[in-house]
């Protein structure tokens, strides 16, 4: 075989206190997909960052066409055909399209110092033409939808001449349908002979797009293998060290009286006339593709928007929601999917966040009692084995399962019993995951209602007991747990028939 | 995962966390070890400086600014600011004084004036910011910076108030003991900031707001409320500050309180609060006004110009704040659990 585009032998990083890379072997050729798995904290991370020259590696070697390479910084990288497109993309929202992709590199005319508008606009088109898309160069960014941004960044590292290309996490934030466009777009730039790093939880789309997958634990590589020899279940095995026995610890509660019940809820052009109930110990699943309205109706729910028409009714009485406050006050709960920009405080500590939202509960008097608040912060730490189990710890450092944990121990804190869950393992690894499952069941358990918002199907099937599929602002289907399955739940989520 | 590793990645978090609290005192005591070592070179370079009259004499003349810092911190750690102490201060204490020496009103009567008036014109800071939506504080500041200074000038038609009795005079050159009125206000002020701040919920929901408004909305912090309640406080700080200038000049002029604001941001900048929000502390603020406070007096005793100590001022403001960014940096180096 031809020399691999890059190639790392006994590549460590070390951190005061910690290996975060340990010894890894790892190679991908021009032409390539190699995917990258592993949990969170795994390093694979660390491992990105090496590579595109935002921490430099202390032992072994980093050889590029073989040759040994030093990567110093970013532009090094650059210039090396190394880029890399995170899950935040790095875009300018209020400047077009062919800025963006010309940004820091903008064309000049000969000549005279002027940027060159037309010329980039051009180009750029001609690039986001070769990727098969076709955006407007002069459009403002922050007018394109999730996955067009991403194929601009993509566009962006093309116009560089990129020989690797390093995708962390792409898909997070994608609809279904944008994601397989950008698998495709992928598999085409493997045509170009570009080599690829493609990180995911997501194991299917590791499976449909890679070509071979090296799991990462701990810092360590497990193991590569090519796609032939993988199976989803020994992935996720090699991932976390163990088997996991089930991934969806579904129990069986007792479904009680009606909790929330929703009628007619409508805003204009969000979504319309979306109805429906839950109960004591039941998880209902709200199914659907990314913007189908899900998130904007548990907004409303929680008198975050204001919505045109529709009533509320909690354990059957008819109740005016106008603000979070109102909602909590009357038992209801809203774990966001956005857990960094609308969950957390992200600088300040774990002790801080889980008792933001219970303040009151914890009180001497006038005053609030920090023996009180400790307590019950150390045991929401062991109740939720969260780590480091330290109550000061700022919770910008921890990973991201242990973040959710922390937003889910403020949410217990205040002693809700409707609880509206928004992607509430997005982006969090298999372990974790199964501790949020866990959450879940004590919640239906102790007679408390679910409402799981998730745009993973396995998911919603795993553990839902009634599912409610939405689509462009609409209900689109309704699936007693027996009756589903991820046919007619994909079906009804694509808009029915 | 595996005992072994289990127990191996728990011991690399916990030196982490064992890091993060080595850092966390540093943040803390930064300010505190910078006054000190100032204090120690100051003490040296002049004798005069260590003697209690003159430790008294700081103190006093750091109260003004000590008090109006609090009220700023509040501002900043809502990720806001007040640009218009200074004219709330003139405004407030020129009120005060027409009431008390022109309509020889009770002085304590002229002093709730005072401080009603600068809760009020906080108050208005607050409403503007959240009900008629300007988009940033620095706006509804500055324009109630512009009104309440030409209101000042109006009530008083330019020229300043003196002859105030001896009630309002206490309060800027009384004493009890060697010990002046207006520190043992400004302590008594501060152990109420330090309560309302860490052990009120409206206090941590201060925090909150400043280090993330949406996350604090969504847990039911009421946010506009939050942010009349600060810039009120603010306000009051402002006239409370007010009273103790008069009291040491016994005068109140509509010109008075000129760059206070400035002055009282950088106290709480150089104590270390954060001017993205959400982190800040009462200590390392009146730190903050020691240390300026301080610094002009160490230069004034070693006859160092005025125009000089302003320069002087600005370079601790930059050194103070890069030292936090080098901390910063340093921090996110050992950030691992990625």
């Amino acid at each position: 075989m031809a020399l691999p585009f890059i190639e790392l032998k006994g590549v460590s990083k070390i951190f005061p206190g910690v290996i975060a890379i340990d010894n890894i072997d790892l190679d991908v050729y021009p032409g390539e997909i190699l995917g990258l798995v592993g949990e969170n904290g795994a390093g694979k991370s660390t491992l990105i960052k090496l590579l595109t020259g935002a921490h430099r590696h202390d032992l072994g070697q980093v050889l590029v066409e073989g040759k040994e390479v030093y990567i110093h910084g970013p532009k090094e990288a650059m210039s090396l055909g190394i880029t890399a497109i995170y899950q935040e993309l790095n875009i300018v929202k209020y400047l077009s399209v062919a800025e963006n992709v010309y940004l820091g590199r903008e064309l000049k005319n000969k000549g005279i110092p002027l940027i060159n508008i037309k010329e980039m606009r051009e180009k750029s088109a001609e690039i986001l033409s070769e990727l098969g898309q076709k955006i407007d160069p002069k459009l403002t960014i922050s007018k394109l939808g999730m996955g067009q941004q991403q194929m601009v960044e993509i566009a962006k590292a093309l116009s560089v001449k990129t020989k690797l290309l390093i995708m962390d996490e792409p898909t997070s934030s994608l609809s279904s349908k944008e994601v397989k466009e950008l698998l495709r777009t992928i598999k085409e730039l493997k045509q170009k002979g570009i080599a690829v790093i493609f990180i995911s939880h997501r194991l299917d789309e590791i499976m449909e797009v890679c070509d071979r997958v090296t799991v990462m634990r701990d810092g360590k590589k497990v193991k590569t293998l090519t796609i032939q020899e993988v199976t989803r279940e020994g992935l996720i095995r090699l991932m976390v060290g163990r088997d996991l026995a089930n991934q969806f610890p579904k129990v069986a509660s007792k479904i009680g009286e009606e909790a929330l019940r929703i009628e007619n809820y409508t805003i204009d052009n969000v979504f319309d006339n979306v109805s429906f109930k839950v109960h004591r110990g039941e998880i209902l699943g709200l199914s659907g593709l990314v913007g189908a309205g899900r998130t904007e109706v548990a907004r409303a729910i929680f008198g975050i928007d204001m919505k045109n028409k529709g009533t509320t009714y909690i354990y059957g009485k008819k109740v005016n929601i106008k603000s979070p406050k109102d909602a909590m006050s009357l038992g209801l709960a809203f774990l966001t999917e956005d857990r960094k920009g609308q969950g957390l405080v992200l600088d300040n500590t774990m002790a801080f966040n889980m008792n933001l939202a219970s303040l009151n509960k914890c009180k001497t008097g006038m005053l609030l009692d920090p023996k009180k608040l400790r307590e019950k912060t150390i045991e929401n730490i062991k109740r939720l084995n969260i780590n480091p189990p330290s109550d000061t710890f700022v919770v910008r450092k921890l990973s991201g399962g242990n973040q959710q944990k922390v937003v889910i121990a403020k949410w217990l804190n205040t002693h809700a019993n409707i609880f509206i869950f928004d992607e509430p393992t997005r982006g969090i690894d298999v372990g974790a995951k199964v501790e949020v499952y866990n959450v879940m069941n004590e919640l239906v358990m102790n007679g408390a209602a679910v409402i799981m918002i998730s745009s993973e199907l396995p998911e919603i099937l795993g553990m839902s007991d009634h599912i409610i599929v939405m689509h462009e602002g609409k209900v689109t289907g309704e699936f007693k747990m027996n009756d589903a399955n991820q046919e007619n739940i994909m079906k009804a989520a694509a808009g029915g028939l | 995962m595996s005992e072994v590793n289990m127990n191996s990645e728990k011991s690399n978090r916990f030196a982490v966390a064992k890091k993060n609290r080595l850092k966390t005192m540093a943040e803390k005591f930064g300010p505190l070890l910078g006054l000190i070592l100032l204090c120690l070179v100051l003490s040296i370079l002049s004798p005069d400086f260590i003697k209690v009259r003159n430790i008294m004499n700081i103190a006093n003349q750091s109260s003004i600014n000590c008090l109006i810092s609090m009220g700023m911190l509040l501002t900043i750690l809502t990720a806001g600011i007040d640009l218009s102490v200074g004219s709330i201060l003139a405004l407030s204490t020129c009120i005060m004084g027409i009431s008390i020496v022109n309509w020889h009103l009770n002085p304590f009567l002229g002093i709730l004036i005072c401080l009603v008036t600068g809760a009020f014109c906080g108050l208005m800071n607050g409403v503007l910011l959240t009900k008629l939506r300007l988009p940033h504080p620095f706006i509804s500041t500055l324009a109630m910076k512009n009104v309440a200074r030409g209101l000042a000038l109006i009530i008083t038609m330019a020229s300043p108030i003196s002859g105030f009795p001896k009630t309002i005079q206490y309060f800027g050159s009384g004493t009890i003991g060697p010990i002046p009125i207006s520190f043992i206000l400004v302590i008594f002020v501060c152990i109420g900031f330090y309560i309302f701040l860490n052990r009120t919920a409206q206090g941590r929901h201060i925090y909150a707001l400043g280090g993330n408004k949406e996350a604090a909305q969504l847990s039911g912090v009421n946010v506009d409320r939050t942010l009349v309640v600060v810039y009120t406080i603010c306000g009051l700080m402002a006239a409370l500050a007010g009273i103790v200038m008069v009291g040491r000049v016994n005068s109140a002029s509509p010109l008075g309180g000129l760059d206070f604001d400035l002055d009282a941001i950088a106290a709480c900048i150089i104590g270390g609060t954060s001017f993205m929000g959400g982190v800040g502390t009462v200590g390392g603020t009146l730190i903050g006004a020691m240390i300026m406070a301080v610094l002009r007096n160490g230069l004034n005793l070693l006859g160092v110009s005025p125009d000089i100590q302003i320069v002087a001022i600005g370079l601790v403001i930059i050194g103070a704040v890069y030292v936090d960014v080098v901390r910063n940096q340093a921090a996110k180096k050992v950030k691992v659990v990625a």
